[in-house]
């Protein structure tokens, strides 16, 4: 096994009821990458990065972290999730607590740090997504740009080995998400392995090392972004781009 | 109205440790029924099967009955079973039982309200299904449950009243004693109203100021 693979996900199939969300999919992710994932709404995405780090479980198939299986019975789940970090779509920030209380309380209750190290911890940070200065306002207090920047210092904190993000920019206004994708693009230079679900075609192109297109549940087609944007190997990858820089492309010129 | 002022006064030791054993009554009534009704609340919310169900039986059989009735059953009907409570113990239990299955009500609802997503959350940053429940589901849900459960102080202090019925030495039994001693049961009664009434209203300003204290910066409007 080569050993620079981080995230190894084989066959994995995912029912909801009879309803199959996905079916046979594997992925492989090498240390250090930036893997983008795109497709149609309703595909199996987010289900896909939820079955990655164990909020939801597949239904067959295995899923490897640097070498131990995660969806072996008896893991110690929470651990995993540990490792693991995730960005949602709506934030989901805590929202009793300020930003700072957002980042450490992982670092006090999962990590059990002391709380003087988990202060010093939460405030770099806070500072590598740029509110080191935002530090006592509470979620309510922020912009959504900002609020989603706190979620990436959260997830963050807790050094993960992975982190998945589920279409992080789109509950964003335009003006908003530049910030967000800047900070995801100083990850992916820093070398976070990242697996990111989003429409944003500029980062994908620019940022991403691999394309995966989704459709239906399967992946349909992957590759460096050069080739699957300039020399889309099928129909329906074709179709997909056109339409969504139609969509997106006209949005982001605004 | 000079008489009411001479009997109010003449009475006023005997009335306010009437008013006392109300406050008390209301009290661990209260402590008892929150206690109670947090797990009635967690049960029906995220407990297991078992847990879910004696909840759900519990918040049914105490809302669905008078209290004067769990009042009676604790006080006549447990000495039946060879467990016999003083007047004292039965009117707490009652109360608490009482009040319990109330606060579940209002707890459940905002424990709802926080949502599925604080949950996510927690879970992928590591923390187990309970430890989120108490360091990021409860904080919020208690809050959120402030206004409507705000009520129940109150509401549970009127209802402290019924235990004079086992002769438990509160508000109105202290009233319905001076009623028989001086015939005058309007003065008396009017004199236990008035204490009755200083304490909802000390009660509501101390609700009012509780929930000004637990609102969470920046989400005052939404
Ligand atoms: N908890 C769930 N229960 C049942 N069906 C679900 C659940 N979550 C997602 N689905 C279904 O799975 C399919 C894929 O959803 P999703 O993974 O959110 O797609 P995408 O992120 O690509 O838009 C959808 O048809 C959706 O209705
Ligand atoms: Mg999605």
């Amino acid at each position: 096994m080569d050993s620079a693979l981080i995230l190894q996900a084989r066959n994995l199939t995912k029912r909801y009821g009879a309803n199959i969300i996905f079916q046979d999919i594997s992925l492989d992710v090498q240390k250090g990458e930036t893997i983008v994932i795109i497709g149609p709404s309703g595909t199996g995405k987010s289900t896909l990065l939820r079955c990655l780090n164990l909020l939801t479980h597949v239904d067959s198939g295995q899923i490897f972290l640097e070498g131990e299986e995660i969806t072996a019975p008896g893991i110690n789940e929470d651990r995993v999730r540990q490792q693991i970090g995730m960005v949602f779509q709506n934030f989901l920030l805590f929202n009793h607590l300020t930003a700072l209380d957002n980042v450490m309380l992982g670092l006090t209750k999962v990590r059990k740090l002391p709380k003087p190290q988990a202060h010093e911890k939460a405030m770099h940070e806070l500072a590598r997504v740029g509110l080191a200065d935002r530090a006592g306002h509470y979620p309510g207090q922020l912009s959504g740009g900002q609020q989603q920047r706190v979620a990436i210092a959260r997830a963050l904190a807790m050094d993960p080995k992975v982190m998945l993000f589920d279409e992080p920019t789109s509950a964003l206004d335009p003006e908003l998400i530049g910030e967000v994708l800047g900070v995801m693009a100083q990850l992916a230079r820093e070398n976070m392995t990242m697996l990111v679900v989003t429409h944003e075609m500029g980062f994908a192109r620019e940022v991403a090392d691999r394309i995966v297109f989704m459709e239906k549940g399967h992946i349909v087609e992957q590759g460096a972004p050069d080739d699957l944007f300039e020399r889309p190997q099928h129909a329906r990858t074709r179709e997909f781009l056109w339409k969504i820089t139609e969509l997106y492309g006209k949005k982001e010129k605004k | 109205m000079s008489a009411f002022i001479e009997l109010f006064l003449r009475f006023l030791p005997d009335l306010l440790s009437g008013a006392a054993m109300t406050l008390l009554l209301t009290a661990e009534g209260l402590a008892a029924g929150f206690v109670l009704g947090l797990l009635a609340a967690l049960g029906r919310t995220y407990g297991s099967k078992v847990w879910h169900a004696l909840a759900t039986a519990y918040i049914e059989l105490f809302r669905g009955t008078p209290l004067l009735m769990q009042i009676f059953l604790l006080y006549y009907g447990l000495p039946g079973f060879g467990i016999t409570l003083s007047r004292e113990w039965a009117a707490f239990l009652a109360l608490g039982l009482n009040s319990g299955a109330y606060q579940a009500e209002y707890l459940r609802g905002s424990i709802l309200a926080i949502g599925e997503g604080q949950m996510i959350a927690g879970r992928a940053i590591g923390l187990s299904r309970w430890k989120t429940i108490w360091h990021i589901i409860l904080p919020q849900a208690l809050r959120l449950a402030i206004p409507a459960w705000a009520n129940e102080p109150v509401s549970l202090l009127k209802s402290t009243a019924v235990v004079f019925l086992i002769a438990v030495p509160e508000l109105m039994a202290k009233a319905k004693a001076i009623a028989a001693k001086t015939y005058d049961p309007i003065g008396a009664y009017l004199a236990a109203a008035v204490l009755y009434l200083v304490m909802v209203y000390l009660l509501d300003a101390f609700m009012k100021w509780m929930e000004r204290k637990s609102l969470i910066p920046g989400l005052e409007t939404k």
